[in-house]
Parts: structure tokens; sequence; C-alpha cells
């Protein structure tokens, strides 16, 4: 089974931003690139399903101009098997690659399409959901930690998630996820049913958890809490320079790169002012009355 | 022409007891009386000691310029030669040669010789030759007018007894003789200084390095060379070039400056916007004082931090505190030195004590227990050709087995996860119980041996964690206990102080000595350095109230 994960070239998550002065965006020259954080997490649980033996390779895709390979070669130095560069110099709006994944899946055809569920630069959180509404298929977002799913016949190794030994001290550094052997207590979050060609996802939804069974083929969107990704160690590093990349272009695949949407201003938020000191309860209820207009 | 001398020598000298003229100690170690060294400072100076002179005798004035006013006619116008060009044309075409000399006259400077100096006499000349064989004890007036006169020509000198001593217990020995006879000395290295400050202004013996030209030692793990204060700049730059190694210093008269000049001089050059100022880059000198001590601050360590940093002061000194004889230097390396930040080091240990202890910490390497763990981090103006860099590095190294695996930061976070495993240490101990705390600079091949006896000598009572910055050759010894327990300590001190001590290590490098080490510092440094810093002390805080029972042994203090 192919798993094909979407990863976004995004401005690192630590960097602090600046809106350019002629406010038509924010500052991206010179500033520290990296993967998007969620985008990370879907690649990761793509890589233990694969490990798990549930699926047999792992396609990596971005789309971007030429420093996106950068970002690429990170996914394949996690574990990628191999990695597609969708080639496009313009901004690519969510419906863009929601199409364009649309085409690589004709070509690719894989049986899981996981997602970041939003990219931290635009936050749009939109095309999980489009790719699909365009393939038609069932789709499971907001993937997260969750309580223990129900389970079904399992064909993934039990204990050993990356061959880690048996080792407490290492155990409680991944996450909390605890593994035994036999009595299948797990609180892996999605569980794939390679027989049933079925997937069980928990979603973290505003009123608490909700589990959802999907058929195959499906899409998910993974949320912050579904797993911690990996390094990218220099064994994988070393071996990721030989993965091959396949290139596209919008054009080759039948997507016209038509913008409606025109970002017309980005400014900062306003800036927090600082607090005022009340010397009396009277007082405070007086500000919250005339002042803050909150009672 | 020495036997007038020795006539006006004479003179000079009654004339000088006649009228009373205090004779200043003879033996005076440095401690207080840094401005009254014996070594002849340069003509401005000079002056300003001259003047301070006659003010004290004031009797002693009228004397001291009829004396000059003979010495006219005995040859040593040092006064004219300096403010009338006729006079010094004069005598430089007796050699055949037109020196253009400038007139200082309109200058209000006049630099008289000091008559407390002695003057040369064959008495000396044999006790020189007596020490350094009559080859190195040169009175040929060739030789002596290059070792006279500087490299712009524009100061002349009328020395007539250049030294070339071999080894640094020959300076000592120059210097203690000068010192009691009161001759005045100037310590001459490559002689391309631009202020003449490397030239005799009158007829003090010029004790020149340039035979102490040996290369000592190279240590190409840490980059640290040590070599005689008369090398010549270009020859150690080669010579370090053949090693793939870069010299911090280099200058226009590299093919003749030495490095004891250089460093005497605090010489910048060209290279300072990179690697910084002499003073960052000399990690230790020999220097011999006025009296002949002989000051031992060779340390071929890359911290130090054990009481105050003599070297400093002879750094920039220009040959008035004391004689440089050798030094030490940092060099730059070449394959990933220009963008290392970075490489601290830290042991299976002290990685089990931050996983267990610290939340947050995340194993970087999971599938294997290693024995080190080794954090880089490099720091550059573009991104992907260091990350390049780094990759060919380590990629290279993995291939080479010098290390069986590694995990590459993608991103700021994970850059953080990392260091919070190195930094975290610390904090780790603390909450793992008592902590002993050492913080000693040892040989980089010697480091971890310390960690494995310290292992066998306290066996199961503790935990001995061992990590530090490798890159420096600082290790950080931490000792945990459930409690804190004197039988342990008796365990781990002084043989910690005796194993650094007999590894050449410094017991302090980077923490200090504090409270803690006050009476340990003779295991790092010797006992004329520990009297020079005493003597400042006293000099600085005479009634000790700063800081007191702390840094320096109470023994030396009270």
């Amino acid at each position: 089974m192919k798993i094909m994960v979407a990863i976004k070239r995004v401005i690192d998550y630590a960097v602090k931003i600046r809106v350019k002065p002629d406010k038509s965006g924010v500052v991206t020259q010179n500033v520290k690139m990296s993967m998007n954080p969620f985008c990370e997490i879907a690649l990761e649980e793509a890589l233990r399903m694969r490990e798990s033996g549930l699926a047999s390779e792992v396609v990596a895709v971005t789309m971007g101009p030429s420093q996106c390979l950068d970002t690429l070669r990170t996914g394949l130095a996690m574990g990628a098997d191999r990695g597609i560069h969708v080639d496009s110099t313009s901004a690519l709006h969510p419906l863009h690659v929601a199409k364009i994944l649309m085409n690589l899946v004709q070509i690719e055809k894989p049986s899981l399409i996981i997602l970041g569920k939003q990219a931290i630069d635009d936050d749009c959180n939109q095309t999980g959901q489009m790719v699909a509404g365009l393939l038609n298929w069932p789709q499971g977002t907001f993937a997260s930690k969750a309580t223990p799913s129900k389970l079904k016949n399992q064909a993934f190794a039990p204990t050993m998630w990356w061959g880690f030994p048996k080792d407490k001290s290492n155990m409680s550094q991944i996450g909390k996820k605890e593994y035994t052997h036999g009595t299948m207590k797990s609180l892996i979050d999605v569980v794939l049913d390679k027989e049933k060609e079925e997937v069980t996802v928990d979603r973290e939804v505003d009123d608490g958890i909700e589990t959802v069974q999907l058929k195959l083929p499906a899409v998910i969107t993974t949320d912050l809490r579904l797993n911690q990704p990996r390094y990218a160690t220099l064994p994988n590093i070393m071996k990721a320079k030989s993965k091959p990349i396949k290139k596209f272009t919008p054009q080759e695949l039948n997507v016209e790169i038509k913008s409606d949407l025109e970002i017309v201003e980005v400014t900062e938020p306003p800036k927090r002012k600082a607090g005022v000191m009340v010397s009396s309860v009277d007082d405070l209820i007086d500000k919250l009355k005339n002042e803050a207009k909150v009672i | 022409m020495v036997n007038r001398n020795c006539r006006a020598t004479l003179r000079l000298v009654t004339l000088i007891n006649r009228q009373g003229h205090p004779h200043p100690p003879l033996s005076s170690s440095p401690s207080g009386h840094i401005s009254h060294s014996y070594i002849i400072l340069p003509f401005s100076i000079a002056f300003v000691f001259l003047t301070v002179l006659c003010f004290y005798s004031g009797t002693g004035i009228d004397a001291c310029w009829k004396q000059l006013q003979r010495n006219n006619v005995h040859g040593e116008h040092k006064i004219v030669s300096f403010f009338s060009p006729l006079a010094s044309s004069l005598k430089t075409r007796q050699w055949g040669v037109n020196i253009q000399s400038r007139c200082y006259g309109s200058a209000s400077v006049l630099v008289q010789r000091n008559p407390k100096f002695s003057k040369l006499n064959d008495e000396d000349v044999r006790y020189f030759e007596g020490i350094l064989g009559a080859k190195n004890v040169i009175q040929d007036d060739e030789k002596l007018i290059t070792a006279n006169t500087d490299w712009m020509r524009k100061y002349k000198g009328s020395s007539k007894l250049l030294l070339q001593p071999r080894t640094t217990d020959q300076v000592s020995e120059i210097l203690k003789y000068c010192n009691f006879r009161c001759l005045a000395v100037v310590p001459q290295g490559g002689n391309t200084g631009l202020v003449g400050g490397s030239v005799p202004v009158f007829d003090e013996v010029v004790v020149s390095l340039s035979a102490m030209s040996k290369i000592i030692s190279f240590d190409k793990v840490s980059g640290i060379l040590v070599c005689e204060a008369g090398c010549i700049l270009e020859n150690i730059i080669s010579f370090l070039d053949n090693e793939g190694f870069i010299m911090p210093l280099d200058l226009g008269a590299k093919g003749s400056c030495q490095i004891g000049g250089n460093v005497s001089t605090n010489a910048g050059g060209l290279r300072l916007l990179r690697y910084g100022s002499l003073h960052g880059n000399v990690l230790g000198i020999e220097a011999v004082l006025a009296d002949g001590t002989v000051l031992d601050m060779l340390k071929t360590l890359r911290k130090d931090n054990t009481g105050y940093d003599l070297k400093h002061l002879f750094i920039g000194s220009e040959g008035s505190l004391g004689i440089v004889t050798k030094k030490l230097l940092q060099e730059a390396r070449r394959k990933l030195g220009e963008i290392l930040s970075a490489f601290e080091f830290l042991d299976s240990n002290a990685m089990n004590l931050v996983l267990n202890h610290l939340e947050g910490a995340r194993n970087p390497l999971p599938t294997s227990l290693h024995n080190f763990y080794v954090l880089i981090e490099t720091t550059g103006s573009d991104e992907s050709s260091d990350k390049q860099k780094l990759e060919a590095f380590l990629l290279g190294s993995m291939e080479n087995e010098l290390i069986s695996d590694g995990a590459l930061a993608q991103d700021i976070n994970q850059a953080s996860s990392f260091w919070l495993l190195r930094e975290g240490i610390p904090e780790a101990l603390m909450r793992a119980g008592a902590v002993y705390k050492y913080d000693l600079s040892i040989p980089v091949e010697k480091m971890y041996n310390l960690v494995e006896e310290m292992r066998s000598r306290l066996g199961n009572d503790a935990n001995v964690v061992g990590y530090g910055h490798l890159g420096d050759g600082n290790l950080h010894l931490n000792v945990s206990t459930p409690q804190y327990d004197d039988k342990i300590l008796s365990q781990i001190e002084p043989f910690v102080y005796e194993w650094t001590s007999k590894h050449h290590g410094s017991i302090s490098a980077e923490h200090g000595l504090g409270l803690m080490k006050a009476n340990k510092i003779f295991y790092s440094k010797s006992p004329e350095t520990v009297k020079v810093m005493t003597s400042i002390k006293k000099l600085l805080d005479p009634n000790h109230i700063l800081n007191p029972y702390k840094v320096l042994p109470c023994s030396s203090i009270s």
C-alpha cells in the first residue's frame, strides 16, 4: 500500500515574523525556512505505518520553487522512499495544491494521503478537505492523540516501533507511548486495518474526541499531538542523497495556476497594551463598566 | 674607546656619589616598583623619568649637565645627535653611509642619559663571555650598527655590546647581572619597530633574542604552538602552512620580525579583524623579569582561570616589564574551523541523567546507547553552504568510522532540543541529589582518563559524570551522590587536583578559584607567578579588604 504525504516549506516556527514595510506580506528574505511542523507529523505517521508493515512505500510531495528541494531532502532523510517536486514559482493557494494532488493521485495511485492539518504561514486548513472533496474520498481530519481506539486484527509488530531496546529510559522519551506484548493495549490513534481496508481515526474536535472509521483510499490530516517526529540521522541523510526525486510542473498536471485571491494588506496584530493597576474593587467595576464595557 | 668610556663612567659615578644622589636599591623585587624598572624605557618615557629624578636631587642637575658636556668631547653627545643634524651627519659620514636624520630641536623634548645607569666595562664583557661564550658576545662595530639603528633609520643608539643568549637561563643570568650592576638593557627581536622602541637610546646593552629561534612543539589536536621568542614570523607561518593551520597574526614585516617582539608589542597586523588581537591568541608566556626571575606562565591549555592572568601584562609591554622568551599560540583550523561555533561532549551517564530528570528531553539517537555524544554547532552567513559543509564533514567522519551515528537538527526547535540535552546537565545533576563539581583543563587525549579513574576509585558510591567543552579541552567532572558525604569528598580531593597537576592541566579552566580552590593555586601555577600575583594584590589593595580569603592562598597574602 502506498502512502502519499504532502509537505510544505514554510518560515521556521521559532523565527520572529516581521511584516514587510509595504505591507504586502511578511519578510522571507534571509529568514530560516523549514518543514511545516504539521507536515513533519504527517510524514512521521506515514513512516510509522510503513515500519509496522502496513504500508509499502511513502512518497513525499512538495510544491514550490527550487528551494523546496531542501525540505524534500529533509523528508527523504527522515525516511521517505521517494520524492516528487512540483516546480512552480507562483504562489500556490490550497485549491491549486488540492488540484495538483488530485492529478498526482491518478499517476501514483496511493491508498492513503496524509497531510498536516494546516500550514503555519497561511493557517488555511483547507487543502486536506479540498483534496478529499475533489477525489471523493473519505477524510479524517485533526487526527490526534486520544483514548485507545477500537482494535481489529492488527498486522503490526506489537512492541518494537523503531527497534528500541526495551529500556525504560528510552521509552519514556517517545511521547509516553507504551506497548505491551500480547494484550494489544495501545494508544495509537490511527489504526490501520490492512485486511479490511479501513482506517480508524480519532479526531480532536471542539467537543472532545470523535472516532471515525474510513474506508480506504482516504485522506487524513494530522494534528499536533499525534506523534513526535523523528530526527534525521546521518545514515538516513546519506541514503537520502540517492533517493529519486521526480519533477513535475503544474502544466504537465493540467492544473492552471490562476489566482482568484488577491492579498490586499498584511498587518501585524495590534500591540498588547500595558495593564492598568486598579486601586480598589469599586475602581475595577467602574473600569469594566465604563471603559471596557463588558458589564 | 673602551678606556675612555671607563674613565667617563668612573667620573660620572663618583660625581653622583658625592652629590649624595640616592642609589636606587639594586635588588628589589618588581612588586610595587614597576615604574622604576632597570630596563631602558623608550625615550619619551625616559624623559619623564629624568625630570622626576632631577627634581629629587636638585643639586644633581648641574653635575649631570656638566658631565654631559664633557661627554660631548668623548663622543657621547646623545642629545646633540638627536637634535642637531650637523653633528650626526658628521658622524654618519665616517661610515660612508649618508643617513638622513631628523631634527627634533623644536620639540621641547630633551632626553639625557640617566646617570644612575652604570657604564659598561671590561669586567662586564668578560662576565657575559663567561655565561654565553665569546661567540655570542658581540662588540664588532658593523654588527653593532644594525643593532643600534632602527628600521626607519630614524633612531640611532650607541650601544657597545650586543648579547645573543640561546636559552632562557642565559637571559636570566644576563638580567640578574645587569640588575646588580645597574646596566640598562634593550631587548631586541627583529628590530622592525617603527617607534624606536627596539634600539638603544644611549649605550644600553642590547640583548638580542634572534638566537632563540626554535619551534618547540606543535599540537595538531588542539592547534597550540610553543616556540621561542626569536622565531621569525614568516618561518612560523610556513611551518603552520605545512600542517594545515593558519597563524592568527600576519604583518608586512613578517620576513624579519620575531614573534617575541610581536607579542611584546601586541602587534595587530592583517588578520586581527578575524582572529582578534594577540591578547586572545597567546595562551601562555615565559618571561624573565628585570631581576632575573623566570616567570613560567606557559600552559598549553586553552582555558586557565587560576589567579590573575599575568601574561597580559607582558603582551604589549614593549619589553619594559620583562623579556619574553617563549610563547604559546592558538592556531585556526582550516577544515570546519571557520564556521565551527561549539564543540561539546557528554558521556552516557550524563545523557541518562538528563533524559531521566528533565522533562522534554528527548534522546536524538534512541536506537542505541552510545558511550559518548558530541554536539557540534556551526554558525555562518550562508545556511545552505554551511549545511553542506557540516554534512560533508559528518558523512566523511562516518565513513572513516570516527563517529558511529548522528542526527542533524532540521529546524530551530530541533536545535534547541539538542542544546537542552547539553545545557540541562547541571540542572539534572542538581535534581539527582548532591553533586561535587570540578572544572579542569586537561590535554584532550587524556581528558576522559580522569573520569574513568574516578569511577574506579568511587565504585558504586557515586555516579561519576563527565561532560564539557571538548573543543577547548575543558572537562566538567561531576560526582553525583544522594547526599554530601565527607568520606566521598576525601576520595575525590586532592586526588583530582594532583592528577590534573601531574598532567599539566589547570584546576580551574573557567569557573575560577573563589573560596573552594583558594589554597590550591599551586597545583597549576608556579610559586614565582603566585608571588607576582600577591605583589599586584598588595599594590592595588594594601589592606586586603576586597573579597578576602579567596582566590590567592592565605599564606602568601598575610
